[in-house]
């Protein structure tokens, strides 16, 4: 399988990168070549194999259900841009 | 042409931890805006998200309660998305490996039986709010909600109607709130409901094109928001049109639902498992310690209540409608060892008082000991049920205990039959007229000479003993 250069807009659009024809298309070239890589990998027999989710042969560590953090919006709404009653200010969205 | 309904709902309920699933945030409803979002809640550069035990033990539960495989190993995925109530631009959520799979649910719709069945539940976190009202043009956020824990409880498209819809909402509004994972409160939020919705002509294998209603917060605008979708959907094919695949939102002022998002702006999720989070698992002993701590069920308890207290199918699944009613019940017909009047003093009586007075059970001024005990003062004799709810009314104000107050009010039944007889007497010799009658062969007049004597008793007599006098004596 490979990308057509609309599949690469579309992808840019999903992660909000704004990119031109010639950056479309060199991103094409180098995607691509993760395809290839991929195809590569497609071709082993992993019948037998059961399927992996995380690299690491272990598990989830748990935490207790117990509250630890302490109301530090002070220090955090200092550095964000826009902020009104303790609210953080955003461009207007609606869907 | 005939159309047949098809649903299916997503439910999202809160679950019943103090922290948040990722974090040791409070999930506390109601505080000040993002006091209650940590450095991993608003998602700062280098944070990593630590597992909260209890989430998982609760959809333990859940998946226990249903009867549905757990999968002892499961998985976190990202989707991806962006929103500025999701700081992260993804939600950590499950897909390809839930926690919990299949499962069934009873509902009873209007006296018939069904099982739905669920299709996964899986955990997750909720996003933030997003205040529209007008900040100079601009959005506020509050990120108190961001990371509180989820479980989002998928059925299969087995609903036919609104009427079943709500009924499987209501079953699991029941059972979520019974186990004790979510405590249920919709004002807030706690357990929300997406309905899938299409309709196809009667007898068609394919399903139509459903549109998705997000958000419902209550039964009610669940039935209207179902209602109006499908009458929508039936007059737009039957004009010729065709139904698009959407996501809708309701308008409960209008109860009109309208389009939020067309099928072409569907989200792209790109899913993919978090590498910030390894898999789960779930041990034997974990799931069997899990199991051992569940409550009764409802549907077990229905079950018993009508095997062990002769209360018919429909009493039992009403009694069970919540753990504190039925608890409530089973101490009162144990207190008084009559269960089909206890069933129907709690349903009747009691619901009703609760009902005027916008209470719940657990705060009902009647104990469950004191209504067993008013049942075994009716079941006993010393009440008629006239009297008994005279003695209800003082114990609903508060006037003390049944015995205390059949005492100070004077509400014994009478139980000496020779004062009964002399009112019997009295009564007869009083109405010539209506003997008369009775004799020939008005058996309305008995009646009134019932009433008469009741009356001259002042609701103390026992009428089945009124009955046998009166009988007696006009042979």
């Amino acid at each position: 399988m490979s990308l057509t250069p609309d599949d690469v807009k579309r992808i840019a659009r999903l992660a909000r990168i704004e990119i031109d024809d010639a950056q479309a298309q060199a991103t094409q070239a180098q995607l691509n070549t993760i395809f290839d890589l991929i195809a590569t990998m497609q071709a082993v027999d992993t019948a037998s194999i059961a399927p992996m989710a995380h690299a690491q042969e272990v598990y989830q560590r748990l935490r207790d259900d117990v509250v630890t953090e302490t109301d530090r919006h002070a220090a955090f709404q200092a550095v964000a841009p826009a902020v009104e009653n303790g609210l953080y200010l955003v461009p207007k969205v609606i869907e | 042409m005939k159309w047949e309904t098809v649903i299916g709902l997503e439910v999202h309920t809160q679950l019943a931890t103090r922290s948040k699933i990722f974090s040791g945030s409070s999930t506390a409803f109601g505080a000040a805006p993002n006091t209650q979002a940590s450095a991993v809640d608003v998602a700062l550069p280098g944070v990593l998200p630590v597992l909260n035990k209890k989430a998982v033990e609760c959809a333990i539960r859940f998946g226990l309660a249903v009867d549905a495989t757990l999968n002892r190993v499961n998985v976190f995925d990202r989707k991806n998305y962006f929103y500025p109530d999701l700081p992260k631009g993804y939600q950590i959520s499950q897909l390809a490996r839930p926690i919990v799979e299949g499962g069934t649910l009873k509902i009873v719709v209007e006296g018939e039986e069904r099982t739905i069945h669920l299709t996964r539940a899986h955990m997750e976190e909720d996003a933030g709010k997003s205040l529209h009202e007008d900040f100079h043009g601009m959005t506020g956020i509050d990120l108190n909600r961001a990371g509180t824990p989820l479980l989002e409880i998928v059925s299969e498209p087995e609903m036919r109607s609104s009427a079943e819809a709500v009924a499987y909402a209501r079953a699991l509004h029941t059972l979520v709130t019974w186990i004790g994972i979510c405590d249920g409160n919709m004002q807030e939020g706690s357990f929300r409901v997406d309905a899938n919705v299409s309709v196809r002509p009667v007898g068609q294998a394919e399903f139509g094109t459903r549109r998705e209603i997000k958000n419902l917060n209550s039964f009610k605008f669940l039935q209207q928001a179902i209602d109006f979708e499908v009458r929508w959907q039936i007059e737009t094919l039957e004009d010729g049109g065709r139904i698009e695949q959407a996501t809708v939102l309701f308008d409960p002022d209008t109860g009109e639902t309208r389009m939020m998002r067309s099928k072409e702006d569907a989200h792209d999720y790109r899913y993919f498992p978090d590498p910030d989070l390894l898999p789960v698992k779930l041990d034997e002993d974990w799931i069997e310690a899990v199991r051992a701590g569940l409550p009764e069920l409802p549907a077990a308890m229905q079950a018993r209540f009508q095997a062990d207290y002769g209360v018919s199918a429909y009493d039992a699944a009403v009694l069970t409608g919540s753990r504190a009613l039925a608890d409530f019940f089973e101490a009162a017909a144990r207190a008084c060892g009559q269960g089909k009047l206890a069933a129907n003093w709690v349903m009747g009586e009691l619901s009703a008082a609760l009902n005027k007075a916008e209470l719940d059970i657990a705060q009902s001024p009647v104990s469950a000991a004191q209504l067993g005990t008013l049942i075994a003062r009716i079941q006993d004799g010393t009440l008629s049920g006239k009297l008994a709810k005279q003695v209800f009314e003082g114990l609903w104000e508060g006037a003390g205990e049944v015995d205390a107050i059949i005492e100070a009010r004077g509400l014994k039944q009478m139980s000496d039959s020779g004062e009964l007889e002399k009112i019997v007497d009295d009564v007869l010799a009083a109405n010539p007229k209506s003997v008369e009658e009775f004799r020939s062969g008005k058996e309305k007049a008995f009646n009134a000479l019932v009433g008469q004597v009741m009356k001259a008793s002042r609701g103390k007599a026992n009428p089945a003993q009124v009955n046998e006098l009166l009988k007696a004596r006009l042979q």
